[in-house]
């Protein structure tokens, strides 16, 4: 059985539905990302894999055991962090994981290997409290202290949001060394562009997964010929866009705009010098367009159609 | 010494302002100005020093020294002022989850001291300017956080600030609604409210005019972001952040 196994799940609070019956399974040694803005309902998803609420209906299998009947069993095999800072301010890192190893009757010497990579580099931080950290290091020695018992699977609920994008970077680097020791990994994010570091993501919202692929084919799924257009007036250039009689969609990306033409079957290349000669004749003589394959996050925005939808819910 | 306040060309003006806690420099000696209408883009890894120098520049914390004036006010003698002057808003306290939409409004139009009459024109333009008219007498701590970010921002201009302060408006908002945010950001400052905001989206550092990049207390970098992309030889703003944050491993 594989570690996570997910059917039909749904939780609702009061007249709000977390979650509107999710499926899925997450293989061995696999790190598998949510990918979703806050609310789409990935910390419900997470508390009741480790048991902290149960479902309304549909099961969940997490190592083979049931969350609902196997609850102490399953707590005892899994590695938590969850969204908020849940660590103890007032102790030390050190004090804090050593805590955490008693807490399952183990100590910080009996997960020396496991931690090592995370260890070195908060090490240089051992006596600090951990209120003083910033917020990168946190989030580090979170996920040291959700090791520390040797867990068969590690369930991360948003362990970046918050987080510079360096900081980022460097706990994505420490999930993909974990995960190379053949540890499974669930993980979920709101940052669509942490997409890549996953070995398949799920993307979320409004309690429902709109889709789940590996982040390399997802764009593939993406149904419009889609370009980046590029301008010195950006802002103008995205008005000029919203103009033009074929348009879908007119994102900003960046420094780019990222246009979807709403004919499906039109050659992007074709796209690319009707949107140069039209852009020319609107006062962007510099405007230059090419097709680009999507990525994560057009794909998401393609999915999740109107954001008007959302308040009416 | 002149205390009068006169229309400034600069929103913000910032000299060598320094702020310790002890023997721990949070504040390095930063200088810059924001000009008006401006969108500033205030970035950093986190613990660079970002929230003591935004705090500063708010009136709640005093500066050890150097000098900052925000809407021509003076951060030592007049936080009073500036605190009138300006409007904030985070990620994580805006609005009062247990009042309604409508209440909100009118609780933060009191609070900035306008007129019975203003508060009922105000919350009128705001509740027709965001479509939120159906859901005025809803809960905030019931509506999707992306209507709430907005609500929260159009709050912290109700008293019609010179200067808006937003603190990770953006975070954990899914990513149609994030740019309508910055639709919403270009649209007040080109009525001529400037706007001083952080984000950990590096995309979003390419929406701004201008942005500082802070480093251990410093400002490591400023520019406009297409400039700094060009001065650091790099694709992407991220790129940018990465060889200023963690020089050793670029």
């Amino acid at each position: 059985m594989n570690p996570v196994v997910v059917h039909d799940l749904a939780k609702r609070f009061g007249d709000t539905t977390a979650l509107d019956g999710l499926s899925f399974d997450v293989n061995d040694a696999e790190l598998f990302g949510f990918i979703g803005p806050d609310g789409a309902g990935k910390t419900t998803l997470f508390r009741i894999l480790v048991t902290l609420i149960l479902p309304d209906a549909g099961t969940a299998h997490v190592l083979g055991l049931d969350v609902v009947r196997d609850l102490w069993a399953i707590r005892a095999r899994v590695g938590y962090m969850p969204g908020r800072f849940s660590l103890y301010p007032d102790l030390s890192v050190r004090e804090n994981l050593e805590f955490f190893a008693s807490v399952f009757g183990s100590t910080v010497e009996e997960a020396a290997d496991v931690i090592a990579p995370i260890w070195r580099q908060i090490e240089p931080f051992r006596d600090r409290r951990a209120a003083a950290l910033s917020g990168g290091m946190k989030q580090k020695l979170a996920l040291c202290c959700a090791l520390v018992h040797r867990p068969d699977i590690l369930l991360l609920d948003e362990p970046t949001t918050g987080v510079d994008a360096v900081s980022r970077r460097e706990f994505w680097d420490l999930l993909a060394e974990l995960k190379a020791s053949g540890l499974t990994i669930v993980v979920s994010t709101p940052y669509m562009d942490e997409a890549s570091r996953c070995d398949r993501v799920a993307l979320v919202q409004h309690g429902k997964i709109l889709e789940i692929a590996e982040p390399g084919v997802i764009g593939a799924r993406y149904p419009r010929p889609l370009l980046s257009v590029r301008a010195a007036r950006r802002h103008e250039l995205l008005q000029a866009l919203r103009q033009f009689p074929h348009a879908y969609s007119v994102f900003p990306f960046g420094a780019d705009v990222h246009y979807a033409d709403a004919r499906t079957d039109a050659v992007p290349a074709a796209i690319a010098g009707e949107l140069a000669a039209w852009l020319a004749s609107r006062g962007f003589p510099d405007a230059r367009a090419e097709p680009i394959p999507a990525g994560v996050e057009d794909v998401f925005m393609s999915l999740m159609g109107a954001p008007g939808d959302e308040v009416a819910a | 010494m002149n205390e009068q306040h006169s229309a400034p060309d600069a929103a913000i003006v910032v000299h060598d302002l320094t702020r310790r806690f002890g023997s721990f420099v949070a504040v390095n000696a930063i200088s810059f100005s924001v000009a008006r209408g401006e969108v500033f883009g205030f970035l950093g890894a986190n613990g660079a020093g970002k929230t003591t120098a935004i705090r500063m520049l708010t009136g709640l914390l005093l500066p050890t020294s150097g000098e900052a004036t925000v809407a021509g006010y003076d951060v030592y003698r007049q936080p009073d002022e500036i605190r009138r002057h300006i409007g904030y808003m985070s990620q994580r306290f805006s609005l009062y989850e247990d009042l309604t939409v409508e209440e909100n409004i009118e609780l933060f139009g009191g609070i900035y001291g306008l007129s019975d009459q203003r508060i009922e024109e105000r919350t009128r333009e705001l509740l027709d300017g965001l479509g939120l008219r159906d859901v005025r007498r809803r809960l905030v701590g019931g509506i999707p956080l992306g209507w709430k970010q907005k609500l929260a921002f159009s709050v912290a201009l109700i008293h019609n600030p010179d200067i808006v302060f937003l603190d990770e408006p953006t975070g954990g908002v899914d990513p149609v609604t994030r740019r309508q945010f910055w639709e919403m950001i270009y649209t007040t400052a080109a009525a001529g409210t400037t706007v001083f905001v952080t984000t950990h989206y590096m995309d979003e550092a390419e929406y701004c005019d201008r942005v500082s990049v802070m480093v251990d207390g410093r400002i490591a970098a400023m520019g406009a972001p297409a400039e700094l992309r060009r001065q650091y030889g790099v694709a992407t703003f991220d790129d940018v952040f990465l060889r200023l944050a963690r020089p050793s491993a670029a």
